[in-house]
């Protein structure tokens, strides 16, 4: 599974257990105009951990916040790429 | 000192307000409205509950009654109907003041209740020059389900606020917290002290319907503990703010809260401060760093705070008087010092914050014990043990994690799988943020030498 779907995934998996409702999930949908909380987004935020062994929120900079789910996508892609390195 | 009698003698109240969701409210007319004499009759020198639903309707209240009523229980919104009687029970409340959506119909029988909108015209005059000190109290956030109150004077909710000094002008405060909550409430009072215009959040808006309001109404001083903060960073709205004073408490503030602070609002001045429902207002610090200054350690004005075995004592007026209930547990030691609970340990010149004594974990400002998630963990048929920690989390601070001893003969050929079982197990059985985010299968847990789980963190 690519990364963008795994986080797709798991967005909806969080979501549903923490009973949320959630338009389609898109790359451009922003996380927080949604029903997703920070509770769902902690969660999603330490699978993502377990998924990959990265956590690329507990070293960021401004410029890396993501507001988007594709700026999610984007960032776990630079902390997989990063963990190759 | 009573709020609204400070508020009437100060002037200058032109120009300020209180907002909410849905209103904007003079704070001139909600001091100077129109006043009931026959309303204050039953409620004077009274043991008052304060259950309503919105943040407005609380605000209102609080300044009705301050100085009326002999003690003013805040009720914290969102808490469970059992939590909201045992509020009821130890602050022995003779009547409530509250709204439906505070207080429903069949809520309390027996307990007298006036309508929070009719209470809040309660004469004021017959107080003024003889009005009477009002003890407030204050729920703690909640560790083993049921909170606990907290006694303050009013005097000492303020003590970390310099009350002389003249607000800056053009000042609005604002909070993500509600103001029945300890931090929520040093918000309000130093809005109304000062006095200067107030925001209150609510706790139904999302995290971007907040800021833009906020921004919109020109918030300037804003407070919020470092989760509500990390999710306001991943709003676009947050670029709406842009305050001149940004404060955290609540929770432990790490650099990396900071220093995304720092960045989004450069100009800003920065304060996280120490502070909790029993010990009161201990510190605030400003120089963008974690953790604190060793030399804030000893004597200061009107506050003394020490570190005893690795945990931090506070003594000063600030903290609360005493628990109240049937049966309250000290809330001081005998020579005055409050034990915070909070370990701390010493790094060069600085202290930092390792978490709480009793294993209580923060997620995000609710508190969970761990006792009561292993409770439901162990429960598991395939479970032998557990023990529940705080997992770090960049959102929340922390969430909740289980390492559990499987049952000799349990059938772990899936390991993923069981755990998804485990978890799933507990979420009809816990609330949401008291949930296991992650189990960890361990061969053994240790054990001290009094057979207890060994909770301190390595």
């Amino acid at each position: 599974m690519s990364l963008r779907s795994t986080i797709h995934a798991e967005i909806a998996a969080v979501a549903a257990e923490q009973e949320k409702r959630m338009p389609p999930i898109t790359d451009d949908l922003v996380m927080l105009e949604t029903e997703f909380d920070s509770l769902c987004f902690a969660l999603l935020v330490a699978r993502m951990e377990d998924l990959t062994g990265a956590d690329p929120f507990s070293e960021m900079e401004a410029d890396d916040l993501p507001v988007t789910v594709g700026d999610l996508v984007a960032l776990y892609d630079r902390a997989a790429a990063k963990l190759a390195a | 000192m009573i709020l609204r009698e400070r508020l009437f003698r100060s002037g200058g109240l032109e120009g300020l307000f209180l907002s909410d969701h849905h209103e904007h409210r003079h704070l001139a007319g909600i001091i100077g409205g129109p006043r009931d004499t026959s309303v204050s009759e039953p409620l004077a020198g009274k043991r008052v509950l304060l259950a309503v639903g919105g943040q407005m309707a609380a605000a209102r209240a609080m300044l009705a009654l301050d100085g009326l009523v002999a003690r003013l229980a805040l009720v914290p919104p969102g808490l469970a109907p059992e939590h909201v009687a045992r509020i009821a029970t130890d602050s022995d409340a003779e009547i409530a003041v509250c709204d439906a959506e505070g207080l429903p119909d069949d809520a309390l029988p027996g307990l007298p209740r006036i309508d929070v909108e009719t209470a809040s015209r309660a004469s004021f005059e017959a107080t003024v020059g003889t009005g009477r000190e009002t003890e407030w109290a204050l729920a703690t956030s909640g560790t083993t389900g049921a909170p606990k109150l907290v006694a303050h004077t009013l005097e000492g909710l303020a003590g970390g606020i310099n009350t002389a000094a003249t607000p800056e002008p053009g000042t609005v405060w604002s909070t993500f917290y509600d103001i029945r909550r300890y931090g929520g409430l040093q918000v309000f009072l130093r809005a109304m002290l000062a006095p200067a215009s107030l925001v209150l959040s609510d706790r139904h808006e999302t995290v971007r319907d907040f800021l833009v309001r906020a921004g919109d109404a020109g918030v300037t001083h804003i407070l919020g503990t470092p989760s509500h903060w990390r999710l306001a960073l991943m709003s676009n709205a947050l670029s709406r703010l842009s305050p001149r004073y940004v404060r955290l408490s609540g929770e432990i503030a790490d650099q990396t809260v900071l220093d995304l602070l720092r960045a989004a609002f450069p100009d800003a001045r920065m304060a996280h401060a120490y502070a909790s429902t029993e010990g009161g207002v201990g510190f605030t610090v400003e120089d963008g760093c974690e953790g604190f200054p060793a030399s804030l350690i000893g004597t200061r004005a009107g506050i003394e705070i020490a570190v005893r075995d690795d945990a931090l004592y506070v003594r000063s007026s600030r903290t609360g008087r005493r628990y109240l209930g049937a049966a309250p547990e000290p809330l001081m030691a005998e020579d005055g010092f409050v034990d915070t609970g909070d370990l701390v340990e010493r790094r060069g010149d600085r202290f930092h914050f390792l978490g709480r004594r009793s294993g209580v974990i923060n997620v995000g400002g609710a508190k969970v014990q761990p006792e009561e998630v292993e409770a439901v963990v162990n429960l598991h048929a395939s479970v032998s043990m557990s023990r529940v920690r705080a997992r770090p989390n960049p959102i929340l601070g922390a969430v909740v994690e289980a390492e559990v001893v499987l049952r000799a003969g349990t059938d772990a050929a899936d390991p993923a799988a069981l755990k998804k079982a485990i978890i799933a197990h507990c979420r009809p059985r816990l609330s949401g943020h008291k949930v296991p985010a992650s189990v960890r299968f361990v061969d053994d847990l240790p054990l001290t030498s009094g057979g207890k789980l060994v909770r301190r963190m390595p």
